[in-house]
C-alpha cells in the first residue's frame, strides 16, 4: 500500500505529471475572477469564499482524467486488480495520492490567493478549514467518476459532467462554512456536515469506485 | 375559450411548451422504435436464406 | 406464473404489443380530459387567478420527473441482482422520458413563478433540487451513450443510478440547508386540510393520471425499441464473426 502510495505520489510530482498545473490553474482562475466581477473590493471579499471553493473543485475535476486513465493504457490496473491487495484499497490510496498532489496544495495556497481576492482577515481560517475537510471528498468522488468512465476514449469531458454533479453536496456545505465563517456566524452545524460527508465519502467511495473499475477490466 | 385575463402569455405558454415537448418526445419515440424494427427485419431477412 | 416471467424479453413483448393498444387511448384519453377539464371548465383561484390552470401540468410532472428516476432505480437494483436485460433496457428507456417531465417541471414552474413570484426563476430549494436531478439525468443518459458494449453500459449506468440517487438526496437536504424557500408547500398530501380545494383537485387527479399513463406506455414503448435494438446488434455481430 505504502509502495503505491510513493509510486501514485512520484508519478505525480514528476515533471508532466500534472502535480503543478492544478496549482497554476487556481491561480490563473483567481486572477481572471477580479477581472469578469469588477475590482471592488467589498464585492470581491464578499465573493472570495466562494471562488475560492469554485476553483479548488474545477482544479481538482482538471486532474481528475490522469488518476487512472494513464494505469489503464499501460497495464497497471489489471495488475492491481490481481494483486493481493484488494481493489477497494488501491483506490482508496489513489484517491489519497491525488488529494496529496492536488487537494492538499491548493488547501495550503487558498490564503495565499485569499489575498488577492481581498479576503477579511476573519475569513482565513475558515475557509482554510473548510478546504481542508471538503476536498478529500472531491478526490474520493473524483476517483469513481476515474473509475466509472476509464474504459471510454475521450471521456475526460464525460466525467465532468457525472461528477459535477456529485460534488454538490460537497459544494454547498464547504462554502457554506467559509462565508459562515467569514461573517461570524455559527459554523459548527456546516462543519459537522461537511465532515459528515467527507467520511461518508471516504467509507463508501472506494467501494463503488472497484465495483465500477472491475465492470471495466472485464 | 376561458378568459386567462393579465396571465394569459403564463398560462398558454406553459400549455404549449408542455405539450409540444411530450409530442416531441413521442414522435422521437415512434421513430427510433420504427427504425429499430426496420433494422431488426433486414438483419434477419438477410439471415435466413444463408440457413 | 410470476411478474419474473416478463423478464424474458420475448414475453414482454408480447405483453406490451397486446397492452400498448389498449394504454396508448387510455393515456391520451385521461391527459385530454384532465387538461381540457383543467383549462376550460376550472374556475380562476382567487390569489393566483388564471395561472392556477398551470398545475395541471406541473405537478404530474414534477411527480413524474421524481418517480421516474425511481423506477429507474429500481429497474438498475434489478439487473445488478438479478440481471435481466429487461430491467436494465427500461431503466434506460425511462431517461429521457423523465429528462422530459423535469424540463417540463421547469418551464411551467418558471412560466408561473414569473407572475406570481415577480420572477422566473429563484434559487430555492425545490427549484434548485430539480435542476440537480436534471444534471443527473443528463449525465445518466450521457454515460449510456458513452460506452459501447451493452451489458458494460448497463453495469456501469446502474451504479451511477445508485449512487446518483444518493447524492441526489443528500443534494436535496444541502439545499435546503443552504436556502430558504419561496415555493409553497406540497400541493397534494393525504392530510386533507393541505390539499388545493376539490374543483382543483378532481381534473388534478385526471391529469395525474393521464401523465402516469404516458410514461408507463411511453416506457413500454420504448423498452420494446431498446429489445429490438439490441437484438439486431446481437445479429450483427453474429454474422460479422461468420
Amino acid at each position: 500500500m505504502i509502495a503505491l502510495l510513493s509510486r501514485d505520489m512520484k508519478l505525480a510530482l514528476r515533471a508532466g505529471g500534472g502535480f503543478g498545473l492544478g496549482m497554476v490553474f487556481f491561480l490563473i482562475l483567481t486572477v481572471l475572477v477580479p477581472f469578469g466581477i469588477g475590482p471592488r473590493p467589498d464585492l470581491l471579499a464578499a465573493t472570495a469564499p466562494g471562488v475560492l471553493w469554485l476553483g479548488a473543485l474545477l482544479a481538482c475535476l482538471l486532474s481528475l482524467d490522469r488518476l487512472l486513465a494513464l494505469d489503464y493504457e499501460d497495464g497497471t490496473l489489471d495488475v492491481l486488480a490481481t494483486a493481493p491487495l484488494p481493489l477497494e484499497g488501491a483506490l482508496f490510496i489513489k484517491g489519497l495520492a491525488h488529494w496529496l498532489t492536488t487537494g492538499l496544495p491548493l488547501v495550503v495556497l487558498s490564503p495565499v490567493l485569499g489575498v488577492l481576492l481581498q479576503l477579511p482577515p476573519q475569513g482565513y481560517s475558515w475557509v482554510f478549514v473548510s478546504l481542508l475537510i471538503g476536498t478529500p471528498a472531491l478526490s474520493m468522488i473524483g476517483a469513481f467518476g476515474a473509475a466509472l468512465t476509464v474504459g471510454i476514449k475521450r471521456g475526460g469531458l464525460l466525467l465532468s459532467l457525472l461528477v459535477l454533479p456529485l460534488y454538490i453536496p460537497t459544494l454547498i456545505f464547504g462554502a457554506d462554512v467559509a462565508r459562515r465563517g467569514l461573517a461570524g456566524q455559527e459554523v459548527l452545524s456546516p462543519v459537522l456536515m461537511l465532515a459528515g460527508i467527507t467520511l461518508g465519502v471516504i467509507a463508501v467511495m472506494p467501494y463503488a469506485a472497484a465495483t465500477v473499475l472491475r465492470m471495466n477490466l472485464r | 375559450m376561458p378568459d386567462l385575463g393579465k396571465y394569459a402569455f403564463a398560462v398558454l405558454a406553459a400549455y404549449a411548451s408542455s405539450l409540444s415537448l411530450i409530442a416531441l418526445l413521442v414522435l422521437i419515440s415512434l421513430r427510433q422504435n420504427r427504425r429499430a424494427k426496420a433494422l431488426l427485419r433486414a438483419l434477419q431477412t438477410k439471415e435466413d436464406p444463408s440457413r | 406464473m410470476t411478474l419474473w416471467e416478463y423478464a424474458n424479453p420475448v414475453k414482454f413483448l408480447r405483453l406490451s404489443e397486446r397492452v400498448l393498444p389498449v394504454l396508448w387511448p387510455l393515456a391520451a384519453g385521461f391527459l385530454a380530459l384532465g387538461l381540457i377539464w383543467g383549462f376550460f371548465f376550472t374556475p380562476d383561484d382567487y390569489r393566483q387567478g388564471a395561472t392556477v390552470k398551470i398545475i395541471y401540468l406541473h405537478v404530474p410532472a414534477a411527480l413524474l420527473a421524481i418517480n421516474a428516476w425511481f423506477m429507474m432505480l429500481l429497474g438498475a437494483l434489478i439487473w445488478l441482482i438479478r440481471r435481466h436485460h429487461v430491467s436494465a433496457l427500461a431503466a434506460k428507456a425511462a431517461a429521457p422520458v423523465g429528462a422530459v417531465m423535469t424540463v417540463i417541471a421547469l418551464v411551467t414552474g418558471a412560466l408561473w413563478g414569473q407572475p406570481m413570484w415577480g420572477t422566473w426563476w429563484a434559487w430555492d430549494p425545490r427549484l434548485t433540487s430539480f435542476l440537480i436531478l436534471f444534471l443527473f439525468y443528463l449525465g445518466y443518459i450521457a454515460l449510456w451513450q458513452a460506452i459501447e458494449d451493452p451489458d458494460t453500459a448497463a453495469d456501469l449506468t446502474s451504479v451511477l443510478c445508485l449512487v446518483g440517487s444518493v447524492f441526489a438526496v443528500l443534494s436535496r437536504y444541502a439545499v435546503n440547508f443552504w436556502n430558504q424557500g419561496l415555493h409553497q408547500g406540497a400541493s397534494l398530501s393525504l392530510d386533507k386540510e393541505e390539499n388545493v380545494a376539490d374543483v382543483f383537485y378532481i381534473p388534478l387527479l385526471v391529469a395525474i393520471t393521464g401523465f402516469v399513463l404516458l410514461f408507463v406506455a411511453l416506457v413500454l414503448y420504448r423498452t420494446g425499441t431498446e429489445i429490438r435494438l439490441r437484438r439486431a446488434r446481437a445479429l450483427q455481430l453474429r454474422r460479422n464473426r461468420q
